[in-house]
């Protein structure tokens, strides 16, 4: 073979993996949609369920599954951002900067299942909260740390340093500098950061599976302590736990869920894009 | 007349080891245009981000010596480091508008400072600008983003950013380094304008720059400050051997 033969095959070779990625995305996608979007209706979407779960709508869990990634957000964006703030522009190079980074590292590795645990023991039992919307807004909180923490921080490295220094120059503090100069321009990174550790956070099934998420609530839940249904739990439920549950609702649940993580990770793309292009450095 | 700034047997050492400023001596006097000039790493930025202090953000250098501002030791305990820093103002070598529009970088120092009459404001935009020879230009665009302007213009609105401040001291680290021969033009004329109001010290673009505008020069090689004299002196009949030949070209 020649060299301008194996040049032709590699490139091809090369397309056709990265192409490959493309196949399993569009075919559980386009799969969850065409077989779901059949059930999808108004009365699916804002009714409770009926008769065993077998007929109605998921409205409780579609609505747990917000306020639980709300929840998420309000847990996890100061302490994250604050923390970002702490390792971007004030850790030096010592030894509790080294254990803080090892935590953040091991945080992002314990499997969610421990989280879960977790949650259970300290919030749910040890703090008395119970099982509650508040045990899983601090349990899905602490799991998405890690994620925003390490996007935080590198938006925040990414602003130019000159403009630090053009800022304290001028006779700005570093918090003033910080302020003004710097937490602008990394907001959108931080933000597209915090939209993807929430999507997955809407996500997760085992953190929320012993501090909050319940089998079946005919209602909607009326504090912070409530129990409430969430998505995935309910996904898992129906499709593991529910004889004779129709295939339909299945699906309708799979791509309501779906459609939720997927519109968060698109939002996230879509500040990620609008801000790269209005920005002029 | 007392000393603007003056500098006593400072020493300089950064982390690594690199010896920036060795044993500096010299007075910069009121309202003179005093012009640091010498090869690239001989310590001239070095010594300008000491005399406003911008050298804290450097950690582990070594510092000795005294610099004194108004009589003033600048690392004094009492000395408030960001008031030094809006009284002794940088001009960098590369002009670095802030992100946003031209009227939010010269009121960004002022605001900092705790500023917040608007006709106080709009009036120090306006007396800026005027000085730094750019409010034709600008005025009726104030709100525009300050990155559209060209080379020059962005460098005097960082000049007219630096006085907005109403500063005594101005440092200006090459500022006509990026910019073309009339830009540079313009800007050495406005220089000449501001040596009234304000004490000035420049690191020059060229040996040449260096003879257009300095009542007083230095010449720095190595982290030492070899020679120091009234410009005509410096630049007709220097007085050291090292000096004449950078002068005249024969190295640098």
């Amino acid at each position: 073979m020649s060299r301008q033969q194996t040049q032709r095959l590699a490139v091809i070779l090369i397309t056709a993996v990265a192409v490959l990625v493309f196949v399993p995305v569009i075919l559980v996608i386009s799969y969850v949609i065409l077989s779901g979007i059949g059930t999808i209706n108004w009365e699916f979407l804002t009714a409770m369920p009926r008769n065993g779960m077998t007929e109605g709508g998921i409205m409780p869990a579609i609505v747990g599954t917000l306020v639980l990634t709300m929840g998420t957000a309000i847990v996890s964006m100061p302490v994250s951002i604050l923390a970002a703030i702490y390792l971007a522009e004030y850790a030096k190079d010592n030894k509790l900067t080294r254990t803080i980074r090892m935590a953040i590292v091991n945080l992002a590795g314990i499997p969610s299942i421990v989280y879960g645990l977790f949650g259970l023991g300290a919030f749910v039992l040890a703090a008395g909260f119970g099982t509650s919307i508040l045990a899983g807004a601090l349990t899905l909180g602490i799991m998405t740390m890690p994620v925003v923490i390490s996007t935080a921080e590198e938006a925040i490295t990414a602003v130019p340093q000159q403009f630090r220094t053009v800022s304290q120059s001028l006779g700005a503090t570093k918090w003033q500098t910080i302020r003004h100069q710097v937490l602008p321009h990394a907001l959108p990174g931080i933000l597209t950061g915090m939209i993807l550790g929430l999507s997955r956070a809407a996500g997760e099934t085992a953190p929320i599976l012993f501090t909050v998420a319940a089998f079946y609530v005919p209602t909607l839940p009326n504090s912070i302590f409530d129990q409430t249904m969430a998505l995935p739990y309910h996904l898992y439920v129906i499709s593991t736990q529910v004889p004779g549950m129709p295939l339909s609702i299945q699906y309708g649940t799979a791509l309501v869920l779906l459609l939720i993580t997927l519109t968060l990770t698109l939002l996230a793309t879509g500040v990620r894009t609008s801000v790269r292009r209005r920005r002029d450095w | 007349m007392p000393a603007k700034i003056s500098i006593q047997n400072v020493h300089y050492t950064y982390a690594d080891g690199n010896e920036a400023l060795r044993n500096i001596s010299f007075d910069v006097q009121p309202n003179e245009v005093f012009v640091l000039f010498g090869p690239a790493r001989s310590g001239k930025t070095t010594l300008l981000r000491l005399l406003n202090r911008l050298s804290d953000l450097t950690e582990g250098a070594d510092f000795r010596g005294s610099i004194t501002f108004n009589g003033v030791d600048i690392f004094g305990r009492a000395v408030d480091v960001y008031n030094l820093r809006r009284s002794i103002s940088m001009v960098f070598a590369i002009p670095t508008p802030l992100p946003g529009s031209i009227r939010a970088n010269l009121t960004y120092g002022p605001l900092m400072a705790g500023i917040r009459d608007k006709q106080v404001l709009e009036q120090r935009v306006e007396h800026s600008l005027q000085q730094a020879a750019l409010w034709d230009e600008v005025k009726d665009r104030l709100d525009s983003s300050a990155m559209a302007l060209s080379g020059g213009q962005k460098q005097r609105l960082c000049l007219a950013r630096s006085l907005a401040m109403e500063p005594e001291v101005i440092l200006l680290d090459n500022p006509t380094s990026g910019l073309d021969p009339l830009s540079t033009s313009v800007v050495e004329e406005t220089l000449q304008e501001l040596r009234e109001r304000y004490t000035i010290i420049m690191v020059p673009h060229s040996v040449q720059q260096a003879a257009r505008v300095a009542d007083r020069a230095g010449f720095m090689l190595d982290g030492e400050l070899v020679e120091v004299a009234q410009a005509e002196r410096m630049f007709l009949h220097p007085q050291n051997k090292r000096t004449e030949d950078y002068i005249t070209g024969r190295f640098g």
